[in-house]
């Protein structure tokens, strides 16, 4: 057996218990389940906010962009900041809803505000169908890292088997505790590796950053601005992507649920004010995929930049570590979304939709057997289709983006109506859908989920002032 | 509006400015500062820049709006 095999294995078996141990003393109930009783602290939530924002897409897609399409993967750098910068407005005003009314999800936040089941049902539906590619996405990235930097000792379908296991048993059991605590790991992994490798490939082959850099800038100016590498990225691309993605971040089911976790309104300011600081990390990645264009230029798939320089710079265990942080950096997101896909359903479609009768204690049963099915199903994707779900993925990041306005108006504008949001979500929906399923997507240079979120907003503020009969959405005060 | 609430804002208002729409205007490489490409250099800057302008606006909302701190308009 490889070292870097032992290493792999090592960490991940470690991770998962660490996450079964972390429930050991939680009576189950939904509660507790999926928002840690309301009970979490700063670290916590810098630790499961920051497990949601760093997958597998940063530690590869970051560093692939850089490498085959430079100046547009600034935007990953960019639109987390203003994430924060929106979080740091509206998760308090949303925490205090749900701390008031016991709230589990986002859906169950549409409920309320519009006291509409039909809205609640039709949200949980496209979180659910944004969830699963986004699911399929972290478990076929986990199977490609850990069969490179294992050498093929361990194929990419035995470690999305092995993922598949250990991620549900520790959802299963210890719910979004669970998750919170295997993100530990996960962070200090994921830092170490970023640093060392970071800092490590530019000195190696150039003698520090500045030098690589100073040869990037020489060798391939026009990389180093928008539109890079690429012919429809450009400028307006990138503004219009950084909006729709900072707008978005915050409305993916699972990321908007942690916030009921925190155990106050100014647990919530004091993360957003200190996340941004994470996106440090992300710089360096670019730095390794520019490394690897210099060094390794030629990639078919850019995505390998990352690990194709750490293979041929490091040995194997370091290969081996590098692996193991990157299988449990898709580890934790793909817990959380589970968790939340499963809630979902359980809750806002089966329950809200169907039985509303249904007791506590069936929605966390039905819960948990939707954590099994809905890995199931990701699973299933993951090992006939691991590359074809993409387009999927951004049409579920546009598709979750358009709940914006339908929170924002619900939080700060008195004549929004339920009928108003849903037929701005429908539209906003369909639109993506058209332009991303037609080709057309950036549309005229601009992003489609951009495209969609503004007719949303304008047909939402129509509808609402055609249908506005004088009663007010619940507002917080 | 409070006072507090619409300062606060204001300040949360530049990091959008700068990471969006200022973009057109610092599209190239030159001057590299640090090594790095403007552009790279300037959005790196505002980035890091975020948490100073975030945490003023929690100053500024818990000098103002004291008593509901950072209630809803």
């Amino acid at each position: 057996m490889s070292v870097a095999l032992v290493v792999i294995l090592a960490v991940i078996l470690m991770s998962a218990c660490v996450g079964i141990y972390a429930g050991r003393n939680l009576k189950m109930n939904l509660e507790n389940w999926t928002v840690g009783g309301r009970r979490f602290g700063i670290i916590l939530i810098w630790l499961l906010m920051a497990g949601e924002i760093y997958t597998t897409f940063t530690f590869l897609g970051a560093s692939g962009w850089a490498y085959s399409k430079g100046a547009t993967a600034f935007y990953i750098l960019a639109y987390g900041a203003l994430a924060y910068t929106l979080s740091f407005f509206i998760l308090p005003v949303i925490w205090r809803i749900g701390k008031r009314y016991g709230l589990h999800t986002q859906p169950d936040f549409f409920i309320k505000i519009y006291d509409s089941r039909g809205l609640g049902v039709l949200v949980a539906l496209i979180g659910v169908f944004s969830i699963i590619p986004y699911l399929q996405l972290q478990l076929a990235g986990l199977g490609f890292i850990v069969e490179v930097s294992s050498d093929g000792a361990i194929s990419s379908n035995v470690a999305i088997l092995i993922a598949f296991v250990l991620t549900c048993a520790f959802v299963y059991t210890s719910g979004i505790k669970g998750a919170a605590w295997v993100a530990i790991i996960k962070d200090v992994l994921m830092v170490a590796a970023v640093v060392i490798v970071g800092f490590g490939v530019p000195t190696i082959y150039y003698g520090g950053i500045g030098k690589m850099m100073d040869e990037l800038i020489t060798k391939m100016p026009e990389h180093l601005v928008f539109p890079g590498a690429t012919t429809n990225m450009d400028v307006l691309w990138v503004m219009s992507t950084i909006l729709v993605t900072a707008m978005g971040f915050y409305m993916w089911p699972h990321v908007f649920g942690s916030a009921f976790s925190a155990k106050s309104d100014t647990v919530l300011k004091r993360n957003a004010i200190i996340m941004p600081f994470y996106q440090i990390p992300i710089l360096l990645i670019f730095f390794v995929g520019f490394t690897a264009l210099l060094v390794i230029p030629g990639l078919a798939n850019g995505d390998l930049a990352f690990l194709e320089l750490v293979k041929k710079t490091y040995p194997p265990w370091f290969l081996g570590f590098v692996g193991a942080a990157g299988a449990v950096t898709a580890m934790v997101p793909a817990a959380i979304l589970v968790l939340f896909g499963a809630t979902l359903v359980a809750k806002n479609i089966y329950q809200s939709g169907f039985r509303p009768q249904a007791s506590d204690e069936s929605v966390m049963r039905l819960s948990r057997i939707m954590v099994i099915v809905i890995m199931t199903v990701s699973l299933i994707f993951a090992l006939k289709f691991p590359n074809e779900l993409v387009p999927l993925l951004i049409l579920g990041y546009d598709g979750v983006s358009q709940f914006f306005p339908g929170v924002v108006f619900g939080l700060f504008w008195k004549k929004v109506t339920k009928t108003g949001v849903i037929a701005g979500i429908l539209t906003g929906v369909a639109v993506v859908a058209a332009l991303i399923l037609s080709g057309n997507d950036p549309f005229l240079g601009i992003n489609a989920g951009f495209v969609g979120l503004v007719l949303n907003a304008a047909v939402t503020v129509a509808v609402s002032l055609a249908t506005h009969k004088g009663t007010s959405p619940d507002m917080e005060s | 509006m409070k006072k507090g609430k619409r300062l606060s804002l204001l300040l949360g208002a530049i990091p959008f400015i700068t990471l969006v729409f200022a973009l057109p205007l610092v599209n190239r490489i030159q001057p590299t500062v640090f090594g790095l490409p403007f552009l790279l250099f300037w959005i790196l800057l505002w980035v890091l820049l975020t948490p100073l302008f975030l945490f003023l606006a929690y100053r500024v909302e818990k000098h103002f709006d004291p008593p509901d701190e950072g209630e809803g308009p």
